[in-house]
């Protein structure tokens, strides 16, 4: 196995989580690529920690900060969400202009 | 890794297909729903793939926190603001699409020949890896990152205290009508029943 298979895999998985970041109107489907995003991170972080670092496992414990700090956001996120909702009665992107200018 | 060489690619191809067409479903379908449970999908593949990279705790820890309790929590945000909307057509958002889709391509192709061109200083013989992956991440958690470990639980502390304060819903209003409590002395000091009832409020006064 080379580490550039994994390094691909997680551009690719990456580059799909800012598609769906930009390109979508519904709120949950944001955060849910950036939970995509984070782990195409925590992907790179494996995959050196395997390759380039395998006696001291550093890249395995800062995958495990990485996934504390996702779930916070996850957590928060939703939750802001659902403030958002609650005020404006609809999670369209679009429709969200509370901090316009 | 004591797997075969053939196994290992045969494996890593699968994981990555599975990946890949669950991340793409993800962004693409149209029902929240699905893309909530095509979510679980990619947790899971990408934690086969740190089992293929030799780390079955954090793998484990994959399964245990983001199909476990992340997706779970998006599951639940999705069925509270189920709402069935349909979006409103807005006049040439297929050019943003477009553009956003070329930009995502271009940006994987940057990435990509990144990857390929930079010479990376494999080691060429292969070292022992490390037998116990707990004991190893527990060493380094309590000696050289004690620091980022301790802010690490201060962090979910603030952040799920803040969840909790965004999330709850009632409101003290402003004019409290007291009158109508009658306080004997056997009456416990709690806040009254209506105040909290009355957080069920009309969606467009608090704006």
């Amino acid at each position: 196995m080379q580490m550039e298979y994994f390094l691909l895999l997680a551009a690719a998985l990456f580059c799909i989580g800012i598609y769906g970041l930009i390109s979508s109107r519904n709120a949950v489907r944001v955060l849910m690529s950036i939970e995509l995003m984070l782990n195409a991170v925590n992907l790179n972080l494996m995959g050196f920690s395997n390759f380039l670092d395998p006696s001291a496992i550093k890249g395995q414990v800062f995958t495990v900060f990485v996934i504390t700090v996702a779930a916070a956001e996850a957590a928060v996120g939703l939750a802001i969400v659902l403030a958002i909702y609650r005020n404006r009665q609809t999670i369209d992107m679009e429709q969200f202009n509370l901090l316009k200018w | 890794m004591n797997l075969a060489e053939g196994v290992q690619i045969v494996s890593f191809g699968i994981l990555a297909v599975m990946m890949l067409g669950a991340a793409l479903g993800v962004v693409l379908l149209s029902n929240i729903v699905h893309s909530a449970f095509l979510l679980a999908g990619v947790f899971l593949s990408i934690s086969g793939f740190y089992i293929l990279l030799n780390a079955d705790f954090v793998a484990a820890a994959q399964i245990l926190i983001y199909v476990g309790a992340v997706n779970v929590l998006i599951l639940f945000a999705i069925m509270l603001v189920n709402k069935q909307e349909v979006f409103s057509e807005i006049p040439g958002r297929w050019i943003r699409k477009l553009a956003t889709g070329a930009v995502c391509l271009g940006l994987f192709a940057l990435l990509g020949t990144m990857i390929l061109v930079t010479p990376w200083s494999l080691s060429t013989t292969s070292p022992a890896v490390v037998d116990n992956t707990i004991v190893a991440i527990g060493e380094h958690f309590f000696s050289d990152y004690l620091l980022p470990f301790e802010l690490a639980s201060v962090l979910l502390l603030m952040a799920m205290v803040g969840a909790i304060i965004l999330a709850r819903r009632d409101l003290i209003p402003d004019v409290v009508s007291m009158q109508e409590i009658v306080s004997t002395s056997l009456t416990l000091p709690e806040r009254p029943r209506e105040l909290v009832a009355s957080g069920d409020r009309p969606p467009n006064e608090g704006e």
